[in-house]
């Protein structure tokens, strides 16, 4: 044993990846975040207002609605799942928020300072929570796909929505609406609220991923989901948390597009599932698991709304924003691909 | 060979002690009537073929289901595993014949999969990568494994997993390492690796009990060899007394016991 302190291992018979090829810089969300920005580039050497104070804005606060979104879908594809249901859960929490407020107005809650708004939020990111957690129970507890019970729930909110409102929008009201609107559609030293909230919760998921045990299973159990159950990992409890937090950044983002609009309609985020998706993996994270980050969701939301965005300024028809996306997608996938191609 | 002195009854504590262990699955007898002793820092060989009960008695041992018939003493203590982390607790480790490693995390990341050091600061834990680090690297020190322990697994050699999954059982101060076909599907180069590994753990007073389809591995690592034949245990011998020969016509039922 001695011998061992004296003579350390030397590694002299292990190599190692050049530092090009280790970590963040050889992640696909650094190749993405490069893309971004000359993509950005050519954009605002092309429109000449994308560069505008108001536009800026503008984009800014489009892009952290999908982005924040995309932290939540990102834990799940790291977990080796997917969420199709984050759209519809969006509207149908955005819409009894509204009812929530409306609601509560008219009751005793209306005599106590934002007491309607705190309940009507809490009432609705209660929905998600519950929406996640049985999305989590079926996955882990009983074992169904992910891709199934998702759309199932993505048919099921999307369908109670139109039951609760038969169609019609609902606007928050009541006496607390400025404030409503203040928190959900306002703006924190110059920035716009949303683009606030998406940077807080990035860095608190960022944190959580690399350095508490809770972020370490959630990358095992898309590494290796055996290995976690054999070491005593609780796979259940840390896979139906990753569906409540994704459940939970839907409704959140949700209210704040009820914020944003005034008004919360029925068909709000309609398809928005497939864009958050896509924005997750465009930033880099593995629909086969084990490898995402909320650096990733930022980029990859932020380049679909860059592109979209500059579409419309340069006057292009803007339906081209999906043949765009879809085209960057295989495009990224295709790069990683083709990076980390074994030697034969 | 010192160890070999210790496998003789009564020279060292008996670590675990199985006697008359049976198991049905319904009415399909597994296993029956199996004794067997393992002493502090025993090699003992399981051989038998497919079927012959080496993975049902792995799984008793290893807390998996409970026997249906008879007794596991484990460290002097009669024991009664209801699912695999009790049995890790009681100082039992296995190593699985697909390693269980993550590929997409380091090396120390998997060492200590499931038992992070954290720091606590006020009400949140946070992972100590540091002393894991440091914690991985000593325990690859002692296997004399050149692994970092910041590397991912998926970048490693077939050799280095097995280190990883080997200094896992070495976190704590386990007695007994049950090892599942370690040394099925990977080069020859990595088998000395895996034999060497398996002596450095007899080196540290562990006991290892290792399952194999391979007769010279069992024969150059283990003190003992055990060989099931149809859910009964058919030989139960040190290995200077036996051969390959006779082994294998244990297994093949040519020669019905020893």
């Amino acid at each position: 044993m001695t011998e061992n302190a004296v003579h350390p291992v030397s590694f002299s018979n292990v190599g190692q990846a050049r530092w090009w090829k280790r970590g963040v810089l050889s992640s696909q969300t650094a190749y993405v975040a490069v893309a971004l920005l000359i993509i950005t580039l050519i954009v605002s050497l092309f429109a000449h207002n994308f560069l505008s104070h108001g536009n800026l804005l503008n984009t800014s606060k489009n892009f952290s609605y999908i982005a924040i979104v995309g932290l939540g879908s990102t834990l799940v594809i790291i977990t080796g799942g997917i969420d199709l249901s984050v759209g519809s859960v969006m509207a149908l929490v955005a819409v009894m928020t509204a009812i929530l407020m409306r609601m509560g107005s008219a009751s005793f809650l209306a005599g106590i300072p934002y007491a309607v708004m705190i309940v009507a939020v809490a009432g609705g990111l209660l929905l998600a929570a519950l929406v996640g957690l049985i999305n989590g129970l079926l996955i882990a507890k009983l074992g169904l796909s992910p891709f199934v019970t998702t759309l199932g729930m993505l048919s099921i909110c999307r369908g109670a929505t139109y039951v609760i409102t038969q169609g019609r929008g609902q606007a928050p009201d009541g006496p607390n609406v400025d404030t409503f609107y203040a928190l959900t559609d306002g703006k924190i030293l110059g920035f716009p609220v949303p683009l606030a909230y998406l940077l807080v919760l990035a860095v608190i998921m960022a944190v959580a991923l690399r350095h508490t045990r809770w972020g370490r299973y959630v990358f095992v159990l898309g590494g290796n989901e055996r290995a976690a159950q054999l070491t005593g990992v609780a796979v259940a409890r840390v896979k139906i948390s990753v569906y409540v937090l994704c459940a939970l950044s839907a409704g959140f983002a949700g209210i704040l597009i009820a914020g944003w609009l005034g008004s919360a309609p029925a068909n709000l985020a309609q398809g928005y599932e497939l864009k958050i998706i896509a924005a997750s993996v465009i930033g880099g994270a593995d629909l086969a698991g084990g490898v995402g980050g909320p650096l990733g969701a930022i980029i990859g939301s932020a380049l679909i709304e860059v592109i979209r965005n500059g579409l419309a300024l340069i006057g292009a028809d803007t339906y081209w924003e999906q043949v765009f996306v879809g085209s960057i997608i295989i495009a990224a996938v295709l790069v990683d691909k083709l990076r980390t191609r074994e030697p034969e | 060979m010192s160890a070999t002195s210790n496998s003789v009854p009564g020279g060292a504590a008996a670590v675990l002690q199985l006697s008359g262990i049976g198991k049905d699955f319904g009415a399909i007898r597994a296993l029956s009537e199996v004794d067997l002793t393992i002493h502090a820092g025993d090699v003992v060989g399981l051989m038998g073929d497919n079927g012959a009960g080496k993975s049902t008695l792995v799984k008793i041992i290893a807390g998996n289901f409970h026997p249906t018939h008879g007794t596991i003493r484990f460290d002097g203590n009669e024991q009664r595993f209801d699912r695999p982390l009790d049995a890790r607790n009681a100082g039992i480790e296995v190593v699985y014949q697909d390693l269980a490693l993550a590929n997409n995390v380091s090396a120390a990341a998997n060492v200590f999969l499931g038992r992070e050091m954290v720091r606590r600061v006020g009400p949140f834990a946070f992972l100590d990568h540091k002393g894991m680090n440091a914690r991985a690297l000593e325990l690859f020190n002692d296997l004399k494994s050149e692994t970092r322990p910041k590397d991912l697994v998926k970048q490693m050699s077939g050799g280095q997993r097995q280190a990883v999954a080997i200094a896992r059982t070495r976190l704590t101060d386990a007695k007994l390492v049950l090892m599942d076909e370690p040394t099925a599907a990977i080069s020859v180069r990595q088998v000395a690796e895996v034999l060497d590994l398996i002596r450095r753990l007899r080196d540290h007073g562990v006991s290892v009990l290792l399952i194999s389809h391979r007769m010279p591995d069992v024969f150059s690592v283990c003190d003992r060899v055990v060989v099931l034949r149809r859910g009964e245990k058919r030989a139960d011998k040190l290995v200077t007394d036996s051969s390959p020969e006779e082994v294998t016509a244990l297994i093949t039922g040519a020669k019905e016991f020893a």
